[in-house]
């Protein structure tokens, strides 16, 4: 089951070329760029890990597509995705992320349905790849 | 937001590589010359370094047309070392050169990142790689400005972290040639030291541009250009003074060409001031105000034979 979130999430997956247009989009906005990653695909896991720090002051998209080859080739089995942070006075938060890679397989989710008082059920989702550890999650 | 975000990009189309071109509108097209002029309206001399940055423009723009016919395949080398003097106007010409590879097309953004040793080597071990990597990033698509750049290498000690940013400068420099040009500056003698302990480094830049002493009547010019963009001018006794005064500031230790002068004008203006306020009870006209006298000039410690240090003149 194919995971989306943030921006562009009803498209196709963005090749690097888009990637890199994208990201010189958030520059010439003023944002600053960052990269994170995950193996935990939960739609509520909202912090992900960050790969090294949040790069400010930048100007061109070669310098961000450099480090997400570095992260590609260290966590090129999870999910991986860029957000642009507005720093401006009012803003202050995320203007845009979206995923811009994921694990070969994708395992999907399990639906849990808990049966509570007065015939009432709880449904709770479940990500196939949580139930190993951290770190194995989508090593084949 | 998600609209706002979403552009159509088609991917260019290849067109077929034109047979022949017209150079004088290749030429025009990037507006070189406006540079190349305001090289040469802004900065006084310095001939031999004009005409090197003239021919490497040349170079470019040929390399350029060579490109659009599908003629040149590799992406030419671009880093440069700009040694001279202090005050002999390597930024400036480092900025311009910025501007005329960003009008050519061979860096993105065209802006210019200026770093000491302190920016890239790092205080203890693992500190550097992260530090140097920062500010390659940040320069990307334009012009890395590294002043004083032997101080990166310190032979006296092997455990030195400059030789860890030296590594990771030639990496990039080499393998990301269209992603940034990378521009070395410091004096002519300890450059020359640098480049033959570190060979590679100087395998990988392709222009060495020297900048020349400027000479006392280019000296005079500066400062009387410098004059004039402040609304200043000298009397005819003060440039006479004035024409002293650089011949003796010449001989002595810490000279650094127009940068000296302009410390010498910001001085001069300072006592200018103090003898206009020293009579409260004239009236000024804008031509007192404009002109340096030879008062002013002359009360200069370079004049008594001391050093002209900036502090406070009675």
């Amino acid at each position: 089951m194919r995971v989306t979130q943030g921006c562009f999430s009803f498209l196709p997956d963005l090749t690097d070329d888009q990637i890199r247009r994208q990201v010189q989009y958030c520059l010439d906005k003023g944002w600053a760029v960052n990269i994170e990653f995950t193996d935990d695909p939960h739609p509520r896991n909202t912090y992900w890990e960050m790969w090294g720090l949040p790069m400010f002051d930048l100007r061109d998209a070669a310098g961000i597509m450099k480090e997400l080859a570095d992260c590609r080739r260290v966590y090129g089995d999870r999910y991986i995705r860029l957000s642009g942070f507005d720093s401006s006075h009012g803003w202050e938060s995320v203007r845009i992320s979206f995923i811009v890679n994921r694990p070969a397989h994708e395992g999907g989710f399990r639906l849990d349905r808990q049966e509570a008082a007065g015939r009432n059920i709880r449904y709770s989702t479940r990500a196939y790849a949580a139930q190993r550890p951290e770190g194995e999650r989508y090593q084949s | 937001m998600a609209h706002s975000n979403l552009q159509a990009v088609p991917d260019a189309p290849h067109e077929p590589a034109p047979s022949s071109v017209d150079l004088r509108r290749e030429f025009e097209a990037v507006d070189v010359d406006s540079i190349l002029a305001q090289l040469d309206r802004e900065l006084i001399g310095l001939v031999p370094v004009k005409t090197r940055i003239r021919e490497i423009a040349s170079l470019l723009l040929v390399e350029r047309i060579r490109r659009k016919m599908s003629l040149a395949s590799t992406y030419p080398t671009l880093h440069m070392s700009f040694t001279g003097n202090p005050g002999t106007g390597k930024t400036t010409v480092a900025l311009r050169m910025a501007d005329i590879l960003h009008r050519l097309g061979f860096v993105r953004r065209g802006h210019v990142i200026n770093v000491t040793r302190d920016d890239l080597v790092g205080q203890y071990i693992g500190h550097t790689a992260p530090k140097t990597k920062e500010i390659l990033k940040k320069a990307m698509g334009g012009v890395l400005f590294i002043d004083e750049a032997y101080y990166l290498y310190r032979p006296e000690n092997e455990r030195d972290y400059g030789q860890e940013a030296i590594e990771i400068l030639l990496q990039v420099m080499e393998s990301q040639r269209e992603d940034l040009v990378v521009i070395l500056a410091g004096y002519s003698d300890r450059m020359e030291r640098f480049f033959r302990s570190n060979p590679g480094f100087r395998s990988r830049i392709a222009h060495h541009v020297d900048f020349p002493d400027y000479t006392d009547a280019e000296l005079l010019a500066i400062a009387d250009m410098m004059l004039a963009e402040q609304n200043y001018r000298f009397s005819q006794d003060a440039r006479d003074a004035f024409v002293r005064y650089i011949a003796l500031r010449k001989g002595q230790p810490l000279f650094s060409n127009a940068r000296s002068i302009r410390n010498a004008l910001d001085r001069i203006r300072l006592r200018q001031a103090n003898r206009l306020v020293s009579d409260l009870d004239r009236v000024l006209t804008s031509d007192d105000l404009t002109s340096i006298e030879a008062g002013d000039i002359l009360a200069s410690r370079v004049f008594s034979g001391r050093s002209d240090a900036p502090v406070r003149q009675p």
